[in-house]
């Protein structure tokens, strides 16, 4: 696959090329719209493995890009403005119309900002379908997916990196999940955490969320339905407060735990815990 | 004797889970499961039926004395109207006020 610098769009009576690249994430491609190169070469070496070569794009941002900054570590924020969410953190500042899928966007041509950027966006084009980014990490073994979700230190980089060889590590900090047919989908994503290795940008049916637990041993717990919710909506990443948001998020969390199997798994740093993981 | 009217407050959101009923405050995000005849509370808080009404109907359906039963209903609905997700008042509550669309008000 290759990320083209210059795609062709269609997007209009008359077509026009857009300058810029497609990060396509949980089968969601998103162009970012840019005629600065230095960011395009920055965007494909970072999203290696997640470049699109659709030629439509299913959402769009237009980039005005900085000299490089330092990266902000503040605290995301976002809020409704009318139809549109406004996103700012110290390096960027976004604006986003749910309704096009499109939006404007200002910021410092540092890797973070975009990687926090792309997150939001994400995290809002989600929440519209009832699909999240979690806090866990994922892997795909025998065509299934299994979701390890925990605050910073439970064990996510532990388990993904005891994962076995026949294991397809999709993420070992922010999982992606989506909504299907007949259950729910978990995607790689190029977030990684302390593994600092993308994903495996491929996707497959989630089978079972695991709380993760460090322990002395390693054991499954079966998690009633309630504990199951509060867990998730502990961990599932929204940065938006709204109303509105809330009460979506929290409708897909109680229908995520009514549909999928939630358990505690309770491990040790050894790769036989992988054995319990079935 | 006065009267005393409850009604869902509008910022929160509910749904069954398993049966049993999850409500969330979107303020603080706090979660609350209810159990049978707190459900049946909060189903019938509608802003217009007065929690007398409310407790009679639950004495009709469980094993309890009217005391019983307005008393429990009204140490719940103190409680939830403290984390905000049930508004209470001596007067019935309009739906606009509340937030309550009108086909959950008219159910």
């Amino acid at each position: 696959m290759t990320g083209a610098c210059a795609l062709s769009v269609s997007d209009s009576p008359q077509s026009r090329v857009a300058q810029g690249v497609t990060v396509e994430i949980g089968g969601i491609p998103i162009l970012l719209e840019s005629g600065d190169s230095e960011f395009c070469r920055m965007a494909k070496e970072r999203y290696a493995g997640f470049m699109s070569a659709r030629p439509e794009p299913a959402c769009r941002l237009k980039m005005d890009v900085r000299a490089p900054a330092a990266p902000s570590d503040e605290d995301a924020r976002v809020w409704r403005d009318g139809r549109l969410w406004r996103l700012e953190r110290g390096d960027f500042r976004a604006e986003w119309d749910p309704e096009s899928r499109s939006g404007f966007v200002r910021q410092s041509r540092n890797p973070y900002a975009l990687d926090t950027l792309l997150r939001l966006v994400h995290s809002l084009v989600l929440a519209e379908e009832g699909g999240f980014l979690l806090h866990a990490a994922s892997a795909v073994r025998f065509g299934r997916a299994f979701l390890f979700a925990g605050i910073s230190g439970a064990g996510k980089t532990t388990i993904a990196r005891l994962a076995p060889p026949d294991a397809e590590v999709l993420t070992d900090e922010i999982s992606y999940v989506r909504p299907s047919l007949d259950g729910y989908r978990a995607y790689g994503t190029p977030f990684a955490g302390e593994l600092a290795r993308v994903g495996t940008n491929v996707s497959a049916p989630v089978a079972t969320l695991f709380l993760l637990e460090k322990s002395a041993e390693n054991r499954v717990e079966s998690v009633e339905k309630l504990a199951a919710a509060r867990a998730l909506l502990r961990n599932i990443l929204f940065f938006a407060h709204e109303e509105e948001m809330v009460k979506r998020v929290f409708d897909t969390a109680l229908e995520f735990v009514s549909r999928v199997p939630v358990a505690r798994l309770a491990f040790a740093p050894d790769a036989r815990v992988w054995e319990r993981i079935r | 004797m006065s009267e005393t009217y409850v009604a869902r407050s509008a910022a929160v959101a509910a749904r069954l889970l398993g049966g049993e009923m999850v409500v969330m405050s979107a303020a603080d995000s706090t979660l609350f499961s209810l159990s049978e005849v707190a459900t049946v509370i909060w189903q019938a808080a509608d802003g217009r039926t007065p929690l007398s009404e409310i407790a009679r109907r639950i004495c009709a359906e469980y094993d309890v004395t009217a005391e019983t039963a307005l008393g429990d209903a009204e140490a719940f609905v103190t409680e939830l109207a403290r984390h905000g997700i049930l508004c209470v008042s001596d007067q019935p509550i309009p739906a606009a006020e509340i937030g309550i669309k009108a086909s959950d008000a008219a159910s």
